[in-house]
């Protein structure tokens, strides 16, 4: 067996992980505290990699694009909860369905009027742009910095959701909203910081993965429904389930690919598990989640108390 | 003239299926065969969104994954026309009984939750529809499949011509119309639209609503899975683009614009659907926006769609379909 394209998969699987938490947090906690579906998540995601690799082609630096991108994604996101999400908490499902469906419309077309169609490349600096050797082992520096990226995040929201006032109204906000309000917390405000600071890690994955893979109209249309799978295995409203779930999510779709062809020729003649491999490791995250709602609905890791 | 409809939206109604009835003659007499085109598709997308209205309007069942109904209409069609199997009525006669069978299978599984997670476990079966044939190779996966005739009939009931096809759409369309508004007003339809509104009170009075729910899930399925057959024999080219999600959110979209829950309403929501996309896409290429617009002001501002501004119209008292 080849170990280094083993750990490279296992990297690569980290990496991808990661990224889905960062859009899987903040869906699970506007999910858990405000009840509310936000397709259009993944639009921050998208929005996140324009804002910065415009101001990264601006300033010629990467840092700086993150730092404006950041911004830029948070104010975006408390625009859309002020003037169009917080009308809408009090409605049914549907309603939230066809809002965001919406909105993942007018992001998309907006972004195709500034920007134009084809996508935008985000140049990394050239610190980031190299090998790290580790014994026979070589590494690409920007994918160990995503990672590395992605578990500061993880430890900072870990950190604020479990260790802070904020991050108390939030927990008790995920398990019971209507006993924080009958506490006189101002739940608006919790409302509006909660889902910019959402829309800002999902704009963060945005900026990470964009000088991999560029920036281009629809990018988060695919992997917001791969997130959504996450909060459903994790439970809707627990942070700690999102990150469980978006490593088991990610290491599992990204070994899958590689790996599952050969398992499957130990049970089957190979040009059926060739065939086969592709369709069944596309479809795992989803058999997953059927599987998780037809069993154990609450998901693997529920918040506490929650109803 | 007291054969007439009491409520002036039903009137209109009927009205539309009057001027759709002649039609394609009229297309044809004016000489512009693309209107005709775009009418069938909208009545066939039409028939889809009906489909969904029985869940999702009078059962109150938010399916985010029921375009892959349509995928498997089509691929009914495409799959054994692509071993020379043409009889119309096989291909009917599969595309109803997969999508049943499927429907049973998911269905049974996805009922068993309530809410947002129906949504996403339908949503999610889909997706499993929608990889599997993207990584079918032997049936093009992402290239799609090119269906190079239409399924065959009798002569009296050729699909042949564009004219003969639009019958067929058309036809269908009213069985549907009137199987939906048989079904909607029997007792059976009574439980459904009960237990939307009250599921414990209907379990209460005696019915097990998640036998009812699964069998109203089934027929949506296979009626929809009608509308794909057409579907594939009228674009004659099929791809599983026509199954990703973002297709089962248009035709929630369709039927919201028209009115949830209503008879015509979806109809007349995908009419509007398609001819606005038709003519906006013309017009600019980001008409996407408008759509987007459009979308999220009717959830703010216009409640019961097209159909709620219709029954605006009609006598106070009388406001019922």
């Amino acid at each position: 067996m080849d170990w280094n394209l083993l750990i490279t998969q296992l990297m690569n699987g980290l990496q991808l992980g990661l990224l889905l938490f960062l859009l899987a947090s903040g869906l699970t906690l506007i999910f858990g505290i405000m009840d509310f579906i936000n397709l259009s998540h993944g639009s921050f995601y998208m929005i996140g990699a324009y804002f910065c690799g415009t101001v990264t082609a601006i300033t010629g630096s990467f840092f700086i694009g993150v730092v404006f991108g950041l911004i830029g994604v948070f104010a975006v996101g408390a625009l859309v909860e002020y003037f169009i999400a917080r009308k809408l908490y009090r409605n049914d499902h549907l309603d939230h369905v066809l809002v965001t469906f919406g909105l993942i419309l007018i992001f998309d077309t907006l972004v195709h009027l500034f920007w134009g169609a084809s996508g935008m490349a985000i140049p990394l600096p050239d610190m980031l742009n190299g090998q790290i050797h580790l014994g026979s082992l070589v590494l690409p520096t920007y994918r160990v910095l995503i990672i590395a990226g992605g578990l500061v995040v993880a430890g900072v929201l870990y950190f604020l959701v479990t260790k802070t006032r904020l991050g108390m109204l939030i927990r008790a906000g995920a398990s019971n909203r209507t006993m924080v309000e009958a506490l006189g917390v101002d739940i608006n405000r919790l409302f509006l910081i909660v889902f910019a600071l959402g829309a800002a890690m999902a704009g963060f994955a945005g900026m990470l993965i964009a000088p991999i893979t560029e920036a281009s109209i629809g990018m988060g249309n695919d992997i917001i429904i791969i997130a959504f799978v996450v909060v459903i295995v994790g439970g809707i409203g627990s942070v700690k389930g999102a990150f469980y779930a978006a490593l088991l999510l990610g290491l599992l779709d990204t070994l899958s690919r590689s790996y599952l062809d050969l398992l499957l020729k130990l049970v089957m003649p190979s040009n059926y598990a060739e065939t086969a491999a592709p369709a069944i490791s596309a479809m795992l995250v989803y058999i997953l989640m059927a599987a998780v709602l037809a069993f154990r609905p609450q998901g693997l890791f529920p918040p506490a108390g929650a109803k | 003239m007291h054969w007439l409809p009491e409520n002036i939206s039903t009137r209109i109604y009927l009205l539309v299926l009057l001027v759709l009835a002649p039609a394609p003659f009229i297309f044809e007499w004016i000489n512009e065969l693309f209107y005709l085109d775009l009418l069938s598709r909208a009545l066939i997308l039409g028939i889809a969104a009906m489909s969904l209205n029985l869940i999702l309007g009078f059962g109150g069942m938010v399916s985010l994954g029921h375009a892959a109904y349509i995928g498997i209409g089509a691929y009914c069609v495409g799959i054994p026309a692509y071993y020379d199997y043409y009889d119309g009525w096989l291909h009917i006669a599969l595309a109803l009984s997969v999508s049943g069978v499927f429907a049973l299978i998911t269905g049974a599984i996805s009922l068993r939750t309530k809410g947002v997670y129906f949504i996403m476990i339908t949503m999610a079966f889909s997706q499993m529809v929608y990889f599997t044939f993207l990584s079918l190779e032997e049936y093009g996966a992402d290239d799609g499949l090119v269906i190079y005739a239409r399924s065959e009939f009798p002569e009296w009931l050729s699909m042949e011509s564009s004219i003969g096809l639009y019958y067929w759409i058309f036809g269908l369309l009213l069985l549907v119309l009137f199987f939906t508004h048989k079904l909607v007003h029997s007792r059976f339809g009574r439980v459904i639209v009960g237990s939307k509104f009250n599921e414990q009170r209907m379990q209460a009075l005696g019915f097990d609503t998640y036998r009812y729910r699964l069998v109203c899930y089934v027929i949506s399925a296979m009626i929809c899975s009608l509308a794909g057959v057409l579907l594939g024999n009228f674009t004659s080219f099929i791809s599983p683009d026509m199954i990703g999600w973002a297709r089962s959110g248009e035709l929630i979209f369709m039927v919201i614009i028209g009115g949830v829950g209503t008879l015509f309403g979806p109809l007349i929501g995908t009419i509007v659907f398609v001819v606005l996309e038709e003519f906006l896409s013309a017009i600019t290429v980001y008409w996407h926006l408008i759509f987007g617009v459009m979308l999220v002001a009717l959830v703010l501002f216009g409640k019961g769609g097209i159909h709620g501004w219709l029954s605006l119209l009609d006598r106070k008292g009388e406001s019922r379909d």
